[in-house]
C-alpha cells in the first residue's frame, strides 16, 4: 500500500481545497471514491484487466498536482498548429486537466449544444451533471476510477440535445504542459440524446519533456437511435503514462464507433467498457498501436451484450518494434436472453524484433444460444513472399517493409468515418513508420 | 437399420449412468482427515523409502500454506479436506495380489461390469490394462509380454520398489509439488497410479490402458501416472474413468506426468466418464487434475486427446512443454456438459525449443444449465525461434440456459513466432436441422448426427476401441437435452 499512502495522505490533507476549486456535483461522489480507493488500492496484476500493466509502479514517484487550479500560462493557439488540413472542426483545448477558456473563434455550435468546462456546466446545469456524473464509472470496481473520481476537479462536458445533428466534428486537444513531473486527472462526460448525431476527436499531446502521468475517465451516454463517433489519438512522448477508462452506455438502435490510435507514447493503458443496453444497438471498436523503443500499449475492452439483436465488431492491430510491449485483452459477454447477438473480434499483431512482446487474450462468455460470435487473434511477421515479390520488382527491402506495415494498419484507419482525418492519419502513420514524426513542420508540440 | 444405433442409445439412457453401481469389496479405508500422521501412514502402508516420505511431507507442508485458487470460471462448493479419507485399498491384503486367483472375485466382477476385459478377453483385444480402483492399482495384465521388450508397465508403488532410480529421477520433474494447490495435495497423499517406461528404440506393441474407478464412499482418488518414453520409442496410452452414483461429491485430484525424450512419441487419450451428478446437479465427481508432458528431447512428439463427458466439475489443462528443438505437441479435446455440469478445461503450450509446433483443437458442447469454458495459454519464450501454433476452439450451444466461454491467452516473446487463434460460438443451425427433418430424421437424431460430425475431428484421433465408446458417450450425455 506504499504507493497508495501518499495519495491517501494528500487527499485527507487537501480535501477542502480540492472541493473548493471544483463544483458540488463533482464533489458529491468524492467521499465514496476515497473510501473505495482506501479499500481497493491500485489494481494489481492479479486482476485480469491489469495483468500486463503494473499500476502502482507508475503512481509511486512524486508528481506535482495543480489542486489550487492555478492558471497555466500557455496560449494553445501559439503552440498548436498540428491541425488536420481540410477538416473543419470546432476546436477546443484542455490544458492538463483544465478546460481552456480562451476565445474559440472556430467554435460555433448550434443552440442547445453544450460543450465546455465540466466544472462550469456543473454550476450552471447542476441537474444535468448530477444525473450522469459517476453513474457508469463505478468507483467500487476499479482503483484507478476511484482515484480519478477523488481528485478530478474539471474536465469537459459534451451535451447534444435530442435529434440534433452536428455536421462539424468537435476536436478536443489535450495538452500536457508543466515544468515539473506532473499528475493530471481529467474527466469527460458525454451525453448524446436520442436521435442526435455527433463526432468527437480527442488528441493527446505533451509539450514538455518532464514526466507526465494522466488519468482520464470518460463516461458516454448514447440515447436511442443516436450516432456517436469517438476518435482518440495519442501522440505524446516516452515519459508519459496514460490511464484511460472509457465507459459507454448504448440505448436501443444506437450506433457508436470508438477508435483509439496510439502513435507515440510512453506507457498507455486504455480500457473501454461498452454496455449494449437496448436492442439493435451496434458498436464498432477499433484500435491501432505503433510502438517502438520501450513503449508499452495495453488495451482492454469489455462489451456487455445485455439486449437482443445487438452487434459488436472489434478490430485491433499492433506493430511492435524494438523492446515495445503490446497487450490486448478483449472480453465479450453475451447475457442470458441477448438472443440474435452478433459479435466479432479480431486482433492482429506484428512483432518486428526479438525483444518486442505481445500478449493477447480474447475472451468470450456466452449465456445465450442464438448467437454468432467469433474471435481471432494472430501474432506473426511480415509475409516473406510479399517482401520477396516487391524486391523482385525493384523496391528496396526497407521500403517494402514499410509498405506492408502501412497496409497492415490501414485497415483500422479505414474504419474512420471522416475523410479528412483519414488522409491526415495516413500521412501521420507513414511518417511514424519512417521515424519522421518528430520532423513535423511548423509545430511546436510534436517534437 | 438406420435407427438401430439410437435404439441402443435409448436403452443406455434409460439406465441413466450405467456405471453407477457400487461394489461390495472389502476395502481398507483409513480415518477421514488430513495431517502429517496421515501422510506418514499412507507412506508406511505402502512401505515406501525415506526419500518418498520426505517428498510427501514437503508437499504437504507446502500445501498447508496454499489457498484453493478461485480464478476458474466455476462455482465450486467449499470442499472440506478433513471430511475425505485419503486412502482406500480395495485389495485389503497387506501384500498385493500375486495371481488372478487372489484378487477378490467381487472386484473382477466389477471390472467385468465396466467392460474391462481383465483376463482372457484381454488377449483378444490386445490391450494391456492397469486397473486402478480407489487409487490402488489392482491388477496389471500382459506384464510379462511387455517385459520381454523391456517395457515397464506397473503400478507406481511397484515401480518405487523395483525401479527406484527411474521414479526418483522423474517423479515431480514435470509437475513439481509446488505447481499448484491440487498438485501439492496429490504429491502429499497420492496412493497409487500407473508407471510406464518405454526403453530406447522400442515401439510399444499394444495400447497401454488404465481404468480408474472410485468405489468407496467419502474417499478421494489421488493417483499419479508417470510415463517415460526414452529415445526413439513410441507408446499409445489410454485412460478411462468411472465412479458410482453417490449423493455426495467425490474429489479426484490426479497428476499425470509424461517425459518424452529424443525422437520419442507419446499419445495419451482419455475418455473421462466420472459420475456427473443427477439431473438436479446433486452429487458427482470433482475432477481437478494436473496433466503435463515435457517434450524434452529433440523431435519429440506428444499428443493429448480427451473426450470429457462426465464429472460434476472438470478443471484441468493437459499441457505440453516443448523443450526440445523441433518438438511437436497436439491437443484435441471434446468437452460435453449437460444439466448442471461445469467444465473449465483447455491446454497450455509452452514453446521453449526452436522450430517447435503445437496444434490445439477444442470443441465444447454445452446443454441444459451447464457452463463450459475453454481456457488456454500459448507462450513463446525468447529463444523459441520459429515457433508455430494454431488454435481453434469452437463451442456449440444446445439450449438457452447454458453457457459457453473461451479464455485464450497468448504471450509471445519472440518475433519469429506465428501464432493463430480462432474461436466461434453458435448453435446448431436451423437450416441443418430442417434439412435433416425433411429427409425423415427426427430432431433428436439430427442433433446427434450434427454433434457427432462436429466432434469427429477429435474423435478420429482416438484409438479405435475408444472412438466407438466416445461416440456412444456423446450421444448419451446429450440425450434429453433437446426440446
Amino acid at each position: 500500500m506504499k504507493a497508495e499512502q501518499q495519495y491517501i495522505d494528500l487527499f485527507t490533507q487537501y480535501e477542502a481545497m480540492i472541493c473548493q476549486h471544483s463544483a458540488e456535483a463533482l464533489n458529491a461522489p468524492r467521499a465514496k471514491a476515497f473510501a473505495d480507493f482506501e479499500a481497493l488500492g491500485f489494481p494489481t496484476r492479479k486482476q485480469e484487466r491489469y495483468r500486463y500493466t503494473e499500476v502502482s509502479k507508475y503512481f509511486a514517484p512524486d508528481y506535482g498536482l495543480n489542486l489550487n487550479r492555478l492558471q497555466i500560462p500557455v496560449n494553445p493557439y501559439e503552440v498548436f498548429k498540428c491541425d488536420v488540413p481540410n477538416m473543419s472542426t470546432s476546436l477546443y483545448f484542455v490544458v492538463n486537466d483544465a478546460f481552456d477558456k480562451h476565445d474559440h473563434p472556430t467554435a460555433q455550435l448550434p443552440k442547445g449544444v453544450i460543450f465546455g468546462s465540466l466544472k462550469e456546466v456543473a454550476e450552471t446545469h447542476p441537474e444535468l451533471v448530477k444525473k450522469y456524473y459517476g453513474k457508469l464509472a463505478d468507483t467500487s470496481k476499479d482503483g484507478v476510477v476511484a482515484f480519478n473520481t477523488m481528485f478530478a476537479q474539471d474536465g469537459v462536458l459534451m451535451y447534444i440535445p435530442k435529434n440534433m445533428v452536428l455536421e462539424k466534428p468537435i476536436q478536443l486537444v489535450n495538452i500536457l504542459r508543466a515544468d515539473v513531473n506532473f499528475l493530471v486527472n481529467r474527466r469527460i462526460l458525454i451525453i448524446v440524446e436520442s436521435g442526435a448525431q455527433a463526432r468527437l476527436l480527442i488528441c493527446d499531446h505533451a509539450m514538455d519533456d518532464v514526466n507526465f502521468l494522466s488519468t482520464q475517465v470518460i463516461e458516454a451516454y448514447v440515447g436511442e437511435n443516436a450516432v456517436f463517433d469517438l476518435y482518440e489519438l495519442e501522440e505524446t512522448h516516452n515519459s508519459t503514462v496514460r490511464f484511460s477508462k472509457l465507459y459507454v452506455n448504448q440505448e436501443a438502435g444506437s450506433n457508436v464507433l470508438l477508435n483509439g490510435m496510439t502513435l507515440h507514447n510512453g506507457t498507455t493503458c486504455n480500457s473501454a467498457d461498452v454496455t449494449l443496453a437496448g436492442p439493435g444497438a451496434e458498436v464498432n471498436l477499433c484500435g491501432m498501436a505503433i510502438a517502438d523503443k520501450n513503449e508499452q500499449v495495453d488495451n482492454s475492452t469489455f462489451i456487455d451484450h445485455k439486449a437482443s439483436d445487438c452487434t459488436s465488431n472489434e478490430l485491433f492491430k499492433y506493430v511492435l518494434d524494438d523492446q515495445a510491449v503490446g497487450a490486448f485483452a478483449g472480453k465479450v459477454l453475451v447475457r442470458e436472453g441477448a438472443q440474435r447477438t452478433s459479435s466479432q473480434q479480431t486482433n492482429r499483431n506484428i512483432c518486428a524484433t526479438r525483444e518486442a512482446r505481445m500478449y493477447t487474450q480474447p475472451q468470450l462468455e456466452i449465456y445465450a444460444d442464438d448467437v454468432k460470435c467469433s474471435h481471432g487473434a494472430t501474432v506473426g511477421q511480415l509475409d516473406e513472399g510479399a517482401l520477396f515479390y516487391m524486391q523482385q520488382r525493384g523496391i528496396s527491402l526497407k521500403e517494402a517493409r514499410l509498405l506492408l506495415m502501412f497496409a497492415f494498419v490501414n485497415e483500422v484507419i479505414d474504419h474512420i468515418r471522416m475523410d479528412a482525418l483519414k488522409d491526415r492519419l495516413h500521412l501521420l502513420v507513414e511518417k511514424r513508420f519512417r521515424g519522421e514524426l518528430n520532423k513535423c513542420q511548423g509545430c511546436a508540440i510534436c517534437k | 437399420m438406420q435407427l438401430e444405433p439410437n435404439k441402443y442409445v435409448k436403452e443406455l439412457t434409460q439406465e441413466k449412468y450405467k456405471y453407477g453401481f457400487t461394489t461390495d469389496v472389502h476395502t481398507d479405508i483409513i480415518e477421514k482427515g488430513l495431517n502429517e500422521d496421515v501422510v506418514r501412514l499412507i507412506s508406511e502402508k505402502k512401505g515406501e523409502p525415506e526419500w518418498l516420505l520426505d517428498f510427501r511431507l514437503k508437499a504437504y507442508r507446502y500445501w498447508l500454506t496454499l489457498e484453493m485458487p478461485t480464478w476458474a470460471h466455476l462455482t465450486i462448493p467449499e470442499i472440506d479436506y478433513q471430511a475425505i479419507s485419503y486412502y482406500a485399498d480395495p485389495t485389503k491384503k497387506k501384500e498385493g495380489p500375486k495371481s488372478m486367483d487372489e484378487v477378490d472375485p467381487e472386484l473382477i466382477k466389477t471390472f467385468n461390469k465396466l467392460g474391462i476385459p481383465l483376463e482372457e478377453q484381454m488377449a483378444l483385444s490386445g490391450m494391456a490394462v492397469d486397473a486402478v480402483m480407489d487409487s490402488v492399482s489392482v491388477k496389471t495384465t500382459f506384464k510379462e509380454t511387455l517385459m520381454e521388450k523391456g517395457i515397464i508397465f506397473c503400478s507406481i508403488s511397484e515401480a518405487v520398489r523395483e525401479h527406484p532410480d527411474l521414479v526418483k529421477k522423474y517423479l515431480g520433474s514435470v509437475v513439481g509439488y509446488r505447481d499448484n494447490f491440487f498438485a501439492a495435495l496429490n504429491s502429499a497423499v497420492f496412493s497409487d497410479g500407473s508407471f510406464v517406461y518405454i526403453p530406447k528404440g522400442v515401439r510399444c506393441p499394444m495400447e497401454l490402458s488404465t481404468y480408474f474407478r472410485i468405489n468407496a464412499a467419502n474417499t478421494g482418488q489421488f493417483e499419479r501416472t508417470l510415463i517415460i518414453a526414452d529415445d526413439d520409442s513410441y507408446v499409445s496410452y489410454l485412460e478411462g474413468c468411472t465412479a458410482p452414483m453417490r449423493d455426495e461429491n467425490q474429489l479426484h485430484a490426479a497428476i499425470v506426468e509424461i517425459v518424452v525424450l529424443d525422437r520419442a512419441e507419446v499419445k495419451y487419450s482419455t475418455v473421462q466418464n466420472w459420475y456427473p451428478g443427477d439431473a438436479e446437479g446433486k452429487g458427482g465427481v470433482y475432477n481437478f487434475v494436473t496433466k503435463r508432458g515435457n517434450c524434452k528431447g529433440v523431435d519429440s512428439k506428444l499428443s493429448w486427446t480427451q473426450v470429457e463427458t462426465g464429472s460434476a466439475i472438470t478443471w484441468k489443462y493437459p499441457s505440453c512443454i516443448l523443450t526440445g528443438d523441433n518438438a511437436v505437441a497436439e491437443f484435441y479435446s471434446v468437452a460435453v456438459t449437460n444439466n448442471y455440469q461445469q467444465a473449465d478445461t483447455g491446454t497450455k503450450m509452452i514453446h521453449l525449443g526452436k522450430n517447435t509446433r503445437s496444434t490445439i483443437v477444442s470443441k465444447g458442447i454445452s446443454a441444459g444449465k451447464s457452463q463450459n469454458s475453454y481456457r488456454g495459454l500459448v507462450r513463446v519464450a525468447e529463444r523459441a525461434e520459429n515457433a508455430r501454433n494454431y488454435s481453434q476452439c469452437d463451442s456449440l450451444l444446445l439450449g438457452s440456459q447454458c453457457g459457453a466461454h473461451t479464455f485464450p491467452y497468448m504471450d509471445i516473446h519472440n518475433e519469429t513466432a506465428v501464432v493463430e487463434h480462432e474461436a466461434t460460438t453458435s448453435k446448431i443451425s436451423e437450416d441443418q436441422l430442417f434439412y435433416c427433418n425433411q429427409r425423415g430424421i427426427n430432431t433428436e437424431d439430427a442433433i446427434g448426427l450434427i454433434v457427432n460430425g462436429y466432434a469427429k475431428e477429435v474423435i478420429n484421433k482416438l484409438p479405435m476401441e475408444f472412438a466407438v465408446e466416445a461416440q456412444k458417450l456423446l450421444s448419451i450425455s446429450l440425450e434429453g437435452s433437446v426440446g
